[in-house]
């Protein structure tokens, strides 16, 4: 008797703490929204289990979070359902999601970079996006940027990319069109040093670099006739051998206008405190170069061809195991996709748009403007998966030329290497 | 009652039986609340350990027999659930191919292949479209050109009579068919699956394509150029007529040697532990790196224990004044956060603008950071600055509980200072300080964090083979394999080597431990 009387006594408890607990998670969410459909869909005959509602989950970094949840809230009073705005850190959205997604845990939108673009579809976690006729409305570089074998799988809405950036009290306002008139500028202006780059100390950086690698006519990958990249390595033979030289030239045994010893903060310090005329930095390094009188404007040519940067492309994934495609897919095209949704974004966090009617808006600000006239010049930044091999050989190499490594030798050893690894 | 436990007492001494009752109440229902949730997310492997656990808690708490496992199941719980599921789970992992590329299950690769396959025509008009039902049957409506058209995934689109339109030329009402209002469609989560899945094709002739919609309002032609063989469990291309199979490698093959993007993980044996001894262009580095992880670890923790035992024996002497302060001060390395401490060195060390040329070398351009010797050099330098505090301040504790008058004994029979040191201060300290040098090692072996701030593992190998550099160390060089920063990832091999690592930890540790057992013989 004793024991029964104890062991239900437990099992009250047991029940009344979990009724407590419980009361709190149970997901009580999806009511409002199960409610709301119900009253719209009172007069049609329903099949459909009322109080079923959808949830819409849409995973964004800090920065974006509150342009989306303008969008969403929009979007929740026009069609009833729920939308999750869960924010997580840039970096690790793109391992997550290709993790989470297969498991069925993952959201069903994320915010991602185009480069992510070959990762995601050889883990079969995207769905193809349809922007249907908006597309002329687009940057064709942003669209080009999320386009994988012919097809496109994110919603663009903001482009970066790097531009020659110059002390207009230490060098004036006229924008060098070739490597040697901008040194010869620099250095006349007294300042310490002509131009600083950032090398991403030892590690080196060839993303910055690219610009004056392009001009060489060596591209990291070849492009088709319809601009998607093939796999077939660009950079090497006797264009990339003379960048290689160049670098070499201009590195720390030769003239020593690039050094590894050179970082991101360094570079900024170096040019914001006067100490360099020029340097090749992106938008986001602006505020870092307060109080300088700066003028932005597309890379001088080193190489004697054009000079054409990166662009990276920022946008929205679409999940290929998402539970509500339609739902998604309705938000994605009719409501971030439209300006309005475009303009949002725009506002909360400035970046250069990928739609050219707001691009024609922002164009009065002579810094957007300077950085959208060099993504002119630029060529989407490589989206297939290869490119996540590319980046440690390269980078690598460029950062033992620019240190003294014979160049033509480690180029080629590089480009060896490299070919290596994208044929296992 | 006499005998009775704490734990069964009702009235009298506080009701112990109440206290517990209540803390068993608690773990019920936090376990009954992850049962639950468990349950809702179909997850039954953790329902299955959930009910199991919570079973043998109240068994245990509840039952007279379990005495000992009363004290024991806390701890034992926790190791299952933290380490014992973590190990088991990195050894799944290194057995299979999961990485870029083979992170889905097969059918996941299937349903990827079948998306990228599938492509709007180019020429291809948008529809205003409306879902419709029949029944079971769903289908779609569209208005082309005034005229509204109906089709099911097997009735090509035919034209309808009588059909109304509303605002955007949206069929509104098909006779024969229920026409599904949009709010429904959106809020109804499996309908939503079978819309988005749904094909309606244009005419009999496949050739012309199929009508899809992805939002539900819009309807546009596609047509696909991979077929779905689920009992041969092939792939077939339609243009090119090449049949895609699946083989062991969690891939789909073509007969023409071609290969899908996308694959899926499969278990793949001990591949990746061969591959790590076998694979010419890993082993060489690997090799190397594990080398130099060695020669790092034994390094930081012979050279910062001499170094903080010297400090040690100096301010231990009492007729040093002001030893407090000082000793205070010594501890500070310790006191920063380790990252912190490792970037503002990488700042310092940088060759040109760095104080540490500047000050101490003239303001030569001394590479510390950027020659594969010097880069090791000052990982180990900047190593041993972090952690001498800690071997400072266990030395100090150790020679203050040395026995006074063992040493004072040895004095009086005439032993020196380097005597006494060496024939009794040191065994004694060692005694003390050898298991701490021991978990030392270890966390030396894996101390990410110097190496990640500090140089990332660079300056890269010549050629920069297996993208590894000369300061990464194992746990570094796994980090960087599992592509967790970006680039490839191969979480296969990275487990692989995770379990090399914790055998080689474990070994030295076992041996070790039975070393300084030797040790307390002088006591």
């Amino acid at each position: 008797m004793r024991k029964l009387l104890q062991a239900s006594l437990a099992l009250g408890t047991a029940a009344l703490i979990a009724g407590c607990s419980g009361g709190g998670t149970s997901p009580a969410t999806s009511a409002p929204a199960a409610s709301e459909a119900a009253t719209s869909t009172a007069t049609s005959s329903s099949a459909a289990p009322a109080g079923e509602g959808a949830t819409l989950t849409i995973w964004t970094d800090a920065e974006r979070e509150e342009a989306i949840k303008g969008q969403a809230e929009r979007f929740e009073e026009a069609t009833g359902a729920d939308v999750e705005v869960v924010q997580k850190n840039f970096e690790d959205l793109r391992n997550d999601f290709i993790a989470q997604v297969p498991t069925g845990e993952g959201p069903d939108i994320t915010v991602g970079a185009h480069d992510w673009l070959g990762a995601l579809v050889t883990a079969g976690v995207v769905d193809t996006v349809d922007v249907g006729d908006m597309a002329a409305e687009f940057e064709p570089v942003a669209l080009e940027a999320m386009t994988y074998d012919g097809q496109l799988y994110a919603l663009p809405y903001s482009l970066e990319t790097v531009a020659l950036i110059q002390n207009v009290d230490l060098v004036g306002d006229t924008a060098p069109a070739t490597w040697d008139e901008m040194i010869q500028m620099g250095e006349a202006s007294g300042a310490e040093r002509p131009f600083v780059i950032n090398t991403g100390g030892e590690t080196g950086d060839g993303y910055t670099m690219y610009g004056f690698q392009t001009s060489f006519g060596a591209p990291v990958f070849v492009q088709d006739e319809s601009g998607s990249y093939t796999s077939e390595v660009g950079m090497g033979g006797e264009k990339g051998q003379a960048f290689a030289q160049w670098l070499y030239d201009n590195g720390m045994k030769g003239k020593g206008y690039l050094s590894t010893t050179v970082d991101y903060d360094i570079n900024n310090e170096l040019f914001a405190s006067g100490k360099a005329a020029f340097t090749v930095q992106g938008p986001w390094a602006i505020p870092a170069y307060e109080g300088v009188n700066v003028k932005v404007s597309p890379i001088p040519s080193a190489g004697g061809e054009p000079a054409g940067p990166f662009v990276g492309v920022q946008g929205f994934y679409l999940s290929s195991q998402s539970e509500n495609p339609l739902l998604a897919q309705d938000f994605l095209v009719n409501y971030l996709g439209t300006k309005e949704g475009q303009q949002s974004l725009y506002d909360a966090d400035p970046r250069l748009p990928a739609l050219t009617a707001i691009g024609e808006e922002v164009k009065s600000d002579p810094i957007i403007a300077g950085f959208l006239e060099s993504s002119k010049n630029g060529v989407p930044m490589p989206n297939i998966p290869e490119m996540g091999a590319v980046w440690d050989f390269w980078n690598a190499a460029e950062a033992q030329i620019i240190a003294g490594a014979e160049p033509v030798a480690t180029w080629d050893t590089m480009i060896t290497n490299l070919q290596a690894e994208l044929d296992k | 009652m006499t005998g009775e436990s704490h734990s069964r007492r009702w009235g009298r001494m506080g009701g112990g039986f109440l206290v517990k009752l209540l803390l068993m109440g608690i773990v019920n229902a936090f376990g009954v609340s992850v049962i639950l949730s468990a349950w809702q997310a179909q997850s039954w492997a953790i329902l299955g350990v959930s009910v199991a656990l919570l079973a043998i808690a109240d068994w245990v708490y509840f039952s007279r027999r379990a005495l000992p496992l009363k004290y024991l199941l806390p701890g034992l719980v926790f190791l299952a659930i933290f380490q014992v599921f973590t190990l088991a789970y990195t050894g799944y992992v290194a057995f299979t191919n999961y990485g870029t590329g083979h992170a889905g299950s097969m059918q996941q690769a299937v349903d990827a292949a079948l998306i990228q396959a599938e492509k709007r025509l180019p020429d291809s008009p948008t529809y205003p479209l409306a879902v419709v039902r029949q029944g079971d049957e769903i289908g779609f409506a569209i208005t082309d050109d005034g005229e509204v058209r109906v089709g099911t995934a097997e009735e090509p689109l035919s034209a309808v009579e009588d059909a109304a339109v509303g605002d955007g030329d949206v069929p509104t009402a098909v006779p024969g068919w229920e026409v599904i209002p949009r709010a429904q469609l959106l809020t109804d989560t499996t309908l939503q699956q079978l819309v988005t899945s749904l094909r309606v094709p244009v005419s009999d002739d496949a050739e012309e394509g199929s009508i899809r919609t992805r939002e539900g309002s819009k309807g546009t032609i596609y047509s696909s150029s991979l077929e779905w063989d689920e009992t041969g469990q092939t792939l077939t291309n339609t243009e090119t007529g090449v049949v895609y199979s699946a083989n062991d490698r969690g891939e789909f093959v073509g007969d023409d040697g071609s290969r899908l993007p996308t694959g899926w993980y499969v278990n793949i044996g001990a591949d990746n532990f061969v591959r790590a001894v076998t694979d010419p262009s890993l082993a060489g580095p690997l090799l190397t790196v594990t080398l130099w992880t060695f020669v790092f670890a034994i390094a930081s923790v012979v050279v910062s224990f001499a170094v903080g035992l010297a400090f040690a024996l100096i301010y231990n002497d009492p007729r040093l004044r002001g030893r407090k302060v000082i000793r205070t001060l010594l501890i500070l390395p310790y006191a920063f956060p380790a990252f912190m401490s490792a970037l503002l060195w990488r700042g310092m060390l940088n060759a040109e603008f760095g104080v540490v040329n500047e000050l101490f070398f003239f303001g030569s351009t001394i590479g510390w950071l950027s020659d594969p010797v010097l880069a090791r050099l000052a990982v180990v330098f900047v190593n041993v600055w972090l952690s001498y505090p800690y071997w400072f301040l266990v030395s100090t504790g150790a020679l203050q509980a040395l026995p006074a008058d063992t040493l004072e004994a040895a004095t009086i029979d005439g032993a020196g200072r380097w005597r006494r040191f060496q024939a009794i201060t040191l065994p004694l300290l060692l005694v003390a300080t050898a298991p701490l040098a021991i978990s030392s090692f270890a966390f030396s072996f894996n101390n990410f964090t110097i190496i990640y701030m500090l140089t990332e593992g660079g300056p890269a190998f010549p050629g920069n083979q297996a993208r590894l550099g000369a300061t990464d160390i194992l746990i570094s060089a796994i980090y960087k394999i599992s592509g967790v920063s970006g680039g490839v990832a191969d979480y296969g091999l990275a487990s692989a080597l995770s379990i090399v690592v914790f055998i080689v930890i474990g070994v030295i540790s076992a041996l070790a431990f039975r070393q300084t057992r030797k040790l307390e013989e002088y006591q």
